[in-house]
């Protein structure tokens, strides 16, 4: 079968000062297969894929395309090659079409030079678009297109480059269920037409629908590669962390105390309607639900972000008027947004800065900052929550993803909340630091914080909460216990009828 | 992975660590002077570095003022339309035996807060991009300087006014002690104070700052405030300075202060920066200007060398980065 190898990489490595990035890693890809690729953050996964579209050069090691050796100076290599890649955060020209889109760079022209042949972009762009099985019209601005269309059109954009090697990165990561399966359609009908698929992702359940190889990386090295089918969940987290972890923790002991946050008929138009419950001291409340059914809109109102238009909020019985983050402050709920990047982090300040800006209170004399303090202080924040840092000082963009999301909920939890609002708090973020982050959450919970956690990860939701709220369309839908749930049940819940 | 996890995660010396930084320009500086002094020995005497000091204080403050809007991630264009504003108001009032010299002082720098608290409304209430917004007040104080005004200069001065802008203590020009008191108390605002933290947050991320509870507008029109003040107060001096309120003084201005504050790493972008490399960039431009008068390059050439280092110094500044 060698003719269906397409793409063969023999012993890359690749350094980065202070550290060996990718270290002797081999790794064959087939037409018409799906290759999962998967590691922890920080095993190589990116280099490797930054080495195979051309971003980095290898520091030693061969790429075949085809059973030719090909050297790669940048991505518009790699793309005449044939290799596009899926990027995790995707960034389409917005004001322009869907046609435009696909054709960026290689647009077809007529009569002059450089006018461009718009009929035949729009066709092409639709031949494209039906050939995924799903309908698009190719002038539509990609500006009214949600993550999951827009994604689409850059898998479409690929097949307009005549790809024959799509690399994606963590596809799913801002899709709902729903757009998951429409991903997966799409993926299979890529591989129908022989189109090799490199899937990176950290999701267990994805990997092992998806793909037919798997391999793993781990520090920068190749630890193995298997067949989909020999390999189970348990072996591969095994594999991936290099030691064995407990798959499903339990869920924390129930001692629920007092109401601490009531939320009564809040409505927001477009977003939510008559949203009530109820949040206890103790207690972890999860938020399940698709894209788009008002969760993250829900939490935005309740922090002050976009505060709601109707409905009231009681904080320990009292009703709180929150028009802005800092009312949501003063009233003792921080939120760690589901966008680090947007809401969360400042990048170009420091941990330490990032640490104290939302309670610079406690690191002042009247006005002026006590910078001792402020050091004492974040430090105290850093090893609490085992933030890994050379220095209090380094800008929090050179942190790890995991531990910007533990700077981030230091932060929060630095103006001593009595409610933390949590809009996906391991999105993006690796296997280890995830298991960090819900024990974190437990012992916060014990402490005595009311959590109420938005989550789309259905497992995290089932083992973490002690009760399970459904919201499906703006409205919540069900309430349930996580001992009797199921994926199944929370889903059928949340799916529109 | 790599990451070695120090039990005791320490502040660095951050003033150490923030040395290479300037280091290039600090370097530039010291090329300058020496070669100077070589080519033209006149350039360290005494009178000529009091003479350097002053021609360096108006752009200075103003510089100073508009690090503020940068570093929250504006722009204000309307800071020479200010000076010309303010020193013809100040002006107005400094006539002999008409008041207190303090009058048309505060006068002037209370103007000058006033339009900056308008500019800022424009940007915060009404959204319009900080461009835009003082693009109009750049038009629209220029206007006013020339209706109050009456298209003359406002001449006939007191001698206590005018005091201010021409007279020397210990040897170093007032004027040049106001942009030192402005400058140090400006820095300190920017590095001591909660206020101070807040503009750079706003200026590296608007949405994490109000996450965070910071109030984003009002932080904003603090800087659009702050900056006109300092704008309000350079165009006291400069009518001190030049005896007369003009009101087609102090064109241009505005970029030559943006200038020194880029060139001494105050992002565009907003949420880097500082006083020190600003009062740097200033010091740059004016020792380009000093020299260049004592090389005898006639006028016209020396705006061309001029727009050439300001583009060659943020040029090497970003090459550093990569």
């Amino acid at each position: 079968m060698e003719s269906d190898l397409i793409l063969q990489i023999r012993n890359l490595s690749k350094s980065f000062p202070g550290v060996k990035a990718l270290d002797d890693v081999s790794l064959d890809v087939e037409r018409g297969r799906v290759h999962a690729v998967t590691g922890e953050n920080g095993a190589g996964k990116s280099t490797l894929m930054k080495v195979l579209i051309g971003v980095h050069a290898p520091a030693s090691g061969q790429i075949l395309f085809k059973g030719r050796s090909i050297r790669l100076r940048n991505p518009h290599d790699a793309l005449r090659m044939g290799i596009s890649m899926i990027h995790q955060e995707l960034l389409p020209f917005r004001d322009l079409t869907v046609a435009e889109n696909i054709w960026m760079g290689q647009e077809p022209t007529r009569w002059l030079p450089g006018w461009l042949d718009k009929p035949a972009m729009n066709r092409g762009a639709r031949r494209l678009l039906e050939r995924l099985g799903v309908r698009l019209s190719p002038v539509t601005k990609m500006r009214e297109l949600g993550v999951a269309e827009t994604q689409t059109v850059e898998i479409a954009k690929a097949l307009a480059c005549r790809a024959e090697v799509i690399i994606m990165d963590e596809p799913s990561s801002a899709l709902s269920g729903r757009e998951v399966e429409a991903l997966f359609d799409v993926i299979r009908e890529l591989k129908r037409r022989g189109v090799a698929v490199l899937y990176i992702s950290h999701k267990m359940d994805e990997i092992f629908r998806v793909s037919d190889t798997i391999t793993v990386l781990r520090d920068g090295c190749h630890v193995a590669t298997m067949g989909t089918g020999e390999m189970d969940e348990n072996r591969l987290i095994a594999l991936m962390v290099g030691r064995p972890l407990d798959a499903a923790p339990p869920p924390a002991a129930v001692n629920r105390g007092d109401v601490v946050l009531e939320v009564r008929e809040l409505t927001k138009a477009g977003a939510f309607r008559g949203v009530s419950f109820a949040l206890r001291r103790g207690e972890i409340l999860g938020l399940a639900g698709l894209l788009g059914a008002g969760r993250t809109s829900l939490v935005s109102a309740i922090s002050g972000l976009t505060p709601a238009e109707a409905g009231e909020i009681r904080v320990g019985g009292r009703v709180a008027r929150i028009r802005t983050p800092g009312d949501a402050i003063a009233h003792g709920i921080a939120i760690v947004s589901e966008d680090r990047k947007q809401y969360g982090l400042v990048p170009t300040m420091s941990v330490k800065h990032n640490i104290t800006l939302a309670s610079l209170a406690k690191c002042c004399r009247g006005w002026f900052l006590d910078k001792r303090a402020e050091n004492r202080i974040a430090g105290e924040q850093i090893r609490a929550f085992s933030i890994k840092v050379p220095s209090l000082d380094r800008r929090v963009t050179f942190l790890s993803g995991g531990n910007q999301q533990k700077v981030v909920i230091a932060k929060a939890l630095l103006a001593d909340p009595a409610i933390l609002l949590l809009d996906e708090p391991t999105r993006g973020i690796d296997i280890g630091a995830k298991a960090e982050i819900y024990a974190m959450m437990r012992r916060l919970a014990r402490d005595g914080k009311a959590i109420l956690m938005v989550s789309s990860e259905m497992a995290e939701v089932l083992s973490l909460s002690d009760r399970i709220l459904v919201m499906r369309e703006g409205r919540i839908s069900a309430e349930l216990s996580p001992e009797n749930a199921t994926q199944e049940e929370i889903m059928k819940w949340a799916m529109p009828s | 992975m790599g990451h070695a996890q120090l039990n005791e995660p320490r502040s660095d010396n951050s003033t150490l660590r923030r040395l290479p930084h300037q280091w290039g320009l600090i370097l530039a500086l010291v090329i300058i002077c020496t070669a100077l002094s070589i080519a033209r020995p006149v350039f360290l005497t005494i009178p000529n570095l009091v003479n350097l000091i002053r021609q360096i204080s108006i752009n200075g403050i103003l510089a100073v003022g508009v690090t503020y809007v940068l570093l929250t991630g504006g722009v204000d264009l309307s800071l020479g339309s200010l000076v010309a504003l303010t020193g013809v108001i100040a002006a107005s009032f400094a006539h002999p035996e008409q008041y207190p010299p303090a009058v048309p002082v505060l006068l002037g720098v209370l103007a000058g807060a006033a339009c900056g608290a308008v500019s800022g409304c424009v940007i915060t209430k009404g959204r319009v991009a900080p461009f835009v917004a003082t693009l109009g007040m750049m038009t629209a104080a220029r206007g006013l300087a020339l209706v109050l005004s009456g298209g003359r200069p406002v001449s006939n001065l007191s001698r206590e006014f005018t005091w201010m802008g021409s007279r020397d203590v210990a040897g170093i020009p007032i004027l040049s002690l106001i942009f030192f008191c402005v400058a140090l108390a400006s820095h300190v605002f920017l590095n001591n104070f909660k206020l101070g933290r807040y503009i750079y947050a706003v200026g590296g991320n608007e949405n994490a700052a109000r996450t965070s509870g910071i109030n984003v507008n009002a932080i904003k029109m603090l800087a659009y405030t702050a900056c006109a003040s300092l704008a309000g107060l350079a165009g006291v001096v400069l009518a001190s300075r030049i005896t007369t309120g003009q009101p087609n003084a102090g064109v241009g201005y505005e970029l030559d202060a943006i200038a020194a504050a880029v060139i001494g790493g105050t992002s565009l972008s907003g949420g880097v920066g500082g006083v020190g490399g600003t009062i740097l960039g200033a010091l740059l431009m004016g020792l380009i200007n000093n020299g260049l008068d004592l090389l005898n390059v006639p006028s016209y050439y020396q705006q061309i060398v001029k727009g050439a280092i300001i583009v060659g110094a943020v040029w090497m500044d970003r090459s550093r980065e990569r």
